[in-house]
């Protein structure tokens, strides 16, 4: 008893100190992940069959032209000079180099792309959460009702038609029969509307379920059972005890998914005719416009290794039993 | 003893079924119950596992887990029949008039909130304002003897051992004073140091708020140290209830005498420790027979032939047996 009284007055004290050392100590294993994916992509391009430099020239220039490009364009050098070269200039001078496709700073390309993507992505994601969350609570709850087999087939159904096809149909509804929003476009807010609804149709079926099963789970904890016993009204139990504790699940889910939101949606970009970072990588991948494919997984990694890194201090506050194992106090 | 039998009844149940709805039909896990409960008194609920005596007391609550549920019958609560009462006026009775111990304290307090929190959620629902209420909430961690109680109010469940938990649940369902406490096997997760403790708290606050305690579990020694009246339950049948005295001194249900036989017992000289044969049947349908007979030492034919009418042996002991109805005879 005293020693375990001692051991947690200790662990309080601690706390603030042990959670930086966390910290730390998972900025320098995310730069040492960041690192291993920045090699891999840049020699898994190279290793591709295929040259930068006939992507740039036309067939018919000679050979000694060509060697004469990839010198000038740096080819040539040996690839650990290169990559040196390429993540001395991203680490200083903030440059990913140039687009062989569009000559231009691959940063230049990219700025303007990924607000584009994060807005539509991004308010997808917020949409699905504001529909699924309550839809998923209310299913777990009325489990087997009408409500909940309804729901879930007609969610069912939405995933199972391609969103392009469903985009199309918003298209031809609202835009051209019912003229209330425009066919396409990336200025104005109404822009957003039709791409961020199809773009969440398609996904929120499996949010809703993942929502419900969680819930479900929380559902069948004793603890429940001890609020309502202790006279919390059942809709309150559902929202401060069942709901705050599904939703531990569902933050990592969410964080998780934030890398993806980058690059996230090509088929709805391109019907919509949104130019976002999704277009980008696939275009460039195609084209092996190589140092925009480079910049663009290492950005993903990145943000990979940051929101880990913030999930896991989102979820630490909101159970505190994995604060406990974040403190190096996991009994 | 013949005040008591004029104290004010609290809870009655009459003729209480509980059905679950299961493949094939219905299991009745209840059947035809009958008990009274007054106030101040601790009425044990005795049984061996899946006798249905847990099922009785979250009947009584309306938080039967799954909903496949029926349950008929009467439950009078204060001459109230709650149980054709509806949600929201449970929800009123729940914790302020009845509140309801688990048997597993590691996993009846929300792992996310504060136990002290816990303590106070109950509290703020008789309109009390936060700093009330958190007063309350360090003089009930004195009640249940918790040490250090002011730092343990702002512990959450996981920083706290088994027996610390259960106190901070009778601290909880103590919270608002109920009449009526139900203690669903309040020590069987618990070791035996701190399984006395907890004895010990609940008989001093039942002292205290005078309390009827409806403790519900298999634990013959338990029931002798604490209860007044004992029903013992077998396949969801009270077999045998009656004065804690009368009990032990004439058990009278062949099953009540076996279970006597099988206590362990620091004088006995056998080596061996008494069991019961068999095992409790699974009861899909109602069968005109006595639910015993199987693993009855006395069954005789009409046993499996008809259900023996509970027959009174004095005004408090009854026994459901037809060797008990030529007793009565």
């Amino acid at each position: 008893m005293d020693s375990g009284e001692n051991w947690y007055l200790h662990c309080r004290k601690k706390g603030a100190v042990t959670i930086f050392n966390y910290i730390a100590k998972q900025i320098l294993q995310g730069i040492v992940l960041v690192f291993c994916v920045s090699v891999l992509v840049f020699s898994l391009l190279y290793l591709m069959p295929g040259n930068p430099v006939d992507m740039v020239v036309d067939r018919k220039v000679s050979e000694e032209k060509k060697e004469q490009i990839a010198h000038e364009m740096g080819y040539d050098r040996p690839l650990v000079e290169q990559y040196v070269d390429w993540m001395k200039n991203i680490l200083i001078d903030h440059n990913f180099g140039k687009s062989t496709r569009y000559k231009t700073p691959v940063w230049d390309l990219m700025k303007n792309r990924i607000p584009l993507s994060l807005t539509l992505c991004g308010l997808s994601l917020l949409l699905e959460m504001i529909v699924a969350l309550p839809i998923g609570l209310l299913c777990a709850i009325k489990k087997d009702t009408f409500f909940d087999r309804f729901t879930v087939n007609f969610s069912l159904l939405l995933t199972a038609v391609p969103t392009f096809w469903l985009s199309v149909l918003f298209i031809i509804i609202f835009s051209v029969k019912l003229k209330w929003l425009p066919i396409s476009g990336y200025e104005k807010p109404e822009n957003f509307i039709l791409p961020v609804v199809s773009l969440t149709l398609g996904s929120v079926a499996g949010t809703i379920r993942l929502i419900k099963a969680e819930v479900l789970e929380v559902l069948n904890e004793k603890f429940v059972t001890t609020a309502l016993a202790k006279g919390v009204p059942r809709k309150t139990v559902m929202v401060k005890h069942v709901l705050r504790n599904a939703l531990i699940m569902v933050t990592v889910l969410v964080f998780m998914s934030i890398p993806w939101l980058i690059s996230g949606a090509v088929v709805t970009e391109n019907i919509f005719g949104i130019p976002g970072m999704g277009n980008l990588l696939l275009n460039s991948i195609i084209v092996q416009d190589f140092p925009v494919v480079q910049a663009c997984v290492l950005l993903i990694a990145i943000l990979t290794v940051i929101c880990n890194i913030i999930s896991d201090l989102v979820v630490g506050m909101l159970d505190p039993r994995i604060r406990v194992s974040l403190n190096g106090g996991d009994r | 003893m013949k005040e008591e039998f004029k104290k004010e009844e609290l809870l009655k149940l009459e003729h209480l079924n509980i059905q679950y709805k299961v493949k094939g039909g219905y299991l009745s896990a209840v059947n035809d119950v009958n008990l009274s409960i007054s106030r101040g008194e601790v009425f044990a609920v005795v049984g061996e596992s899946g006798c249905g005596k847990s099922t009785v007391a979250h009947s009584i609550m309306h938080l039967i887990p799954g909903g496949n549920a029926k349950v008929t019958g009467k439950i009078f609560f204060k001459g109230e029949d709650i149980n054709a009462c509806s949600d929201k006026t449970m929800e009123g009775i729940r914790g302020k008039h009845i509140g309801m111990i688990f048997q597993n304290p590691l996993d009846s307090l929300n792992p996310v909130y504060t136990t002290g929190s816990q303590v106070e959620e109950a509290i703020l629902l008789d309109g009390l304002n936060h700093a009330q209420a958190w007063e309350k909430v360090l003089k009930l961690y004195q009640d249940v003897k918790m040490p250090d109680a002011a730092e343990r109010a702002k512990s959450y469940p996981h920083e706290m051992s088994g027996g610390m938990r259960q106190r901070v649940m009778i601290a909880m369902m103590l919270s608002r004073n109920p009449e009526l406490l139900i203690a669903d096997e309040p020590t069987t997760a618990l070791d035996v140091t701190i399984e006395a403790q907890i004895l010990e708290i609940i008989k001093e606050l039942k002292n205290t708020y005078n309390t009827a305690i409806m403790l519900i579990t298999h634990n013959f020694g338990l029931v002798a140290e604490v209860a007044d009246k004992i029903a013992v339950m077998y396949a969801g049948e009270v077999i045998e209830s009656g004065d804690v005295f009368e009990i032990f001194e004439h058990p009278t249900h062949p099953y009540t005498t076996l279970l006597m036989q099988a206590l362990p017992r620091k004088t006995k000289k056998e080596g061996r420790l008494q069991t019961i044969d068999g095992s409790v049947p699974r009861i899909l349908e109602k069968k005109p027979e006595c639910r015993f007979a199987n693993r009855c030492p006395y069954a005789k034919e009409q046993c499996f032939r008809e259900n023996p009418p509970v027959a009174s042996l004095s005004a408090t002991h009854t026994c459901r047996c037809f060797r008990a109805v030529k007793k009565e005879a």
